[in-house]
């Protein structure tokens, strides 16, 4: 994901020189290139993301179009005012990207593990969040990012993700995906997730449930009308994301479902309410947190069957 | 010249217990130590055009110590930047000026602050652009000292030593009080003369009350080619206003009442 991030922005900021891609002291063997052939458009900051976030706002204003980097947590919650108020308050054109999602660095603990990013961007107005699901949706969302004028939140993961689109998908800020069309579940998938929701959807068709499979890129503004569509076309409604529980997509889907006033059944999966004791990599993370495929089979179909 | 800013600065100060009166606000004290630091840089230093204040020719002025916006309204009014009308809207239901400086709230206010530590990272971010398209504008900063407190600040000095930013200029209000005491009680900043010129910005001290000395100093920057500048202005918190809040915390929390706004106000137009 990070390479087709940096590779899209690159063609980007060749033609758009007020494109500058402004780094905290990160992008060890994928930001060469940027730096080499455009290195007036990039600045490395240094290991200071409040200053990166403040720094940004004010090129903003003389112009630049400033993009952010760093991993989720540093890019997100040790700036997390500046980017309130500086950022969104003043609804300034500035992209914050934040690399590594999820559990993609497991092993490295939970100072690195992106988990809460979602649900506290969520409580920030004027701010789109995209939450592309493969390197295909990365590119996409990454020109849609640059495109819209005023703040964006990018989330990505981290490398070797892949392509779950067969063909480039119409992408467009706050209009989810619809993957596959199915009558009995919807599965709506997001971020470096949307693999597993992929895995589980074509597991669940041997078992004879058919599922409608959403990537769901966008969780700010949500797709309000592709959520209601589903409740109403299937039985039940799950959303699967490698973030906490409370505050990401799946409660965003929720407050929609509730508010809908339609009667549906409906389970979040995704990171539970604790700090994970073990460590290892992405895969073993997530199975620790019910993340596996089969551990999300099971909860579908308790779900589905309860 | 300097006769008539200090006139100026007394019309200012006026505004600023007015609105306080009317308000019944807090942050008075912050508001009545900068006052000539504002005059200096809107009547003399920098490139204004109130008719058109976001010319882009026009030097930039970032307001960290956004809570003394007071201010910064009465002097960008007496500038001629926007009708005295609008200074009756200061945290008012409904009014146009909010207690802590808005982007655009008024013809001329650049950029949002509040939160300390916010302004000068801003404030970087211009100067380097500026710098970088070979532009001949200035940035202004105008810092309170308690928000020297704050990491972010010295991120963005950090930040602006090493790129060299000498269309950058900090001014620090230093009166030597923060929230709940007297800085050196509190969290010391000294030297703090050291710690700036230590992250590479060319330092000088001004008593800064004095508008002939501002003005002077202010007029010849950057103080060194390459290097950003900063000046500590000397000031006293609550100057010239209610004599019993005068280098007191109580500046920072008390309004006056009638009877003392009257006394102050009668006491600045003496002057």
């Amino acid at each position: 994901m990070r390479t087709a991030f940096i590779n899209t922005l690159y063609k980007i900021a060749k033609r758009d020189k007020r494109v500058m891609f402004v780094a905290a002291d990160l992008g060890y063997s994928v930001v060469e290139r940027f730096m080499q052939d455009l290195p007036s458009q990039y600045l490395n900051i240094g290991i200071s993301e409040q200053n990166m976030a403040g720094v940004a706002a004010g090129m903003t204003t003389e112009g630049k179009i400033p993009v952010i980097y760093s991993i989720v947590p540093f890019a997100t919650m040790r700036n997390f005012e500046q980017i309130r108020n500086d950022i969104c308050y003043q609804n300034l054109n500035v992209k914050i990207v934040g690399v590594g999602a999820g559990f993609s660095y497991g092993p490295y603990a939970h100072t690195h593990h992106g988990l809460e990013d979602i649900g506290i961007l969520r409580t920030l107005a004027n701010l789109v969040i995209l939450c592309p699901g493969d390197p295909i949706e990365v590119g996409l969302a990454t020109r849609e990012a640059l495109s819209h004028v005023g703040p964006v939140y990018l989330r990505l993961g981290k490398a070797g993700e892949p392509n779950i689109h067969k063909n480039k998908p119409r992408f467009k800020i706050g209009k989810g995906i619809v993957l596959q069309e199915g009558k009995d579940v919807t599965v709506f998938g997001t971020s470096n997730l949307l693999q597993r929701a992929q895995e589980v959807s074509v597991k669940l068709k041997d078992k004879g449930v058919s599922v409608r499979l959403v990537s769901m890129h966008t969780i700010k503004p949500i797709d309000v009308d592709l959520i209601i569509d589903s409740v109403k076309k299937t039985r039940a409604i799950f959303t699967v994301e490698e973030h906490s529980i409370i505050g990401g997509l799946g409660s965003a889907v929720a407050e929609v479902i509730a508010e809908s006033g339609i009667r549906t059944k409906f389970k979040r999966i995704g990171v539970p309410d604790r700090f994970t004791k073990v460590i290892g990599l992405q895969e073993y993370m997530r199975k620790a947190n019910g993340l596996g495929v089969e551990q999300i089979i099971n909860t579908i179909l308790t779900t589905l069957n309860s | 010249m300097e006769e008539e800013l200090k006139k100026t600065a007394s019309k200012v100060r006026k505004d600023i217990i007015l609105m306080s009166l009317r308000a019944k606000s807090a942050h008075t004290g912050g508001a009545l130590s900068c006052v000539e630091i504002l005059v200096s840089l809107y009547f003399k230093v920098m490139k204004v055009f109130p008719e058109d204040p976001y010319n882009a020719k026009r030097d930039r002025l970032v307001f960290s110590k956004a809570h003394d916006a007071k201010a910064l309204y009465a002097v960008l009014c007496e500038r001629g930047f926007f009708d005295r009308k609008i200074l009756e809207g200061y945290e008012v239901d409904g009014g146009f000026l909010p207690g802590h400086s808005t982007r655009h709230c008024a013809p001329g206010v650049e950029v949002s602050a509040g939160s300390l530590g916010h302004g000068l990272p801003m404030a970087a971010g211009m100067a380097y652009v500026g710098k970088k398209d070979r532009k001949s504008f200035k940035v202004f900063a105008v810092l309170s000292d308690g928000e020297c407190d704050e990491g972010s600040t010295w991120e963005a000095i950090l930040f602006s030593g090493h790129h060299r930013l000498d269309n950058l200029i900090a001014i620090v209000d230093y009166n030597k009080l923060q929230g709940f005491g007297y800085i050196k009680d509190i969290l010391d900043l000294e030297p703090l003369k050291d710690k700036w010129s230590a992250f590479g910005w060319e330092v000088r001290d001004v008593d800064g009350h004095n508008i002939a000395d501002l003005i002077k100093n202010l007029s010849k920057v950057p103080f060194k080619k390459g290097k950003p500048s900063v000046i500590i202005a000397h000031t006293i918190k609550g100057f010239k206003g209610v004599p019993k809040h005068v280098n007191q915390i109580s500046s920072q929390y008390k309004p006056p009442s009638e009877e003392e706004a009257m006394k102050v106000i009668k006491n600045l137009d003496r002057e």
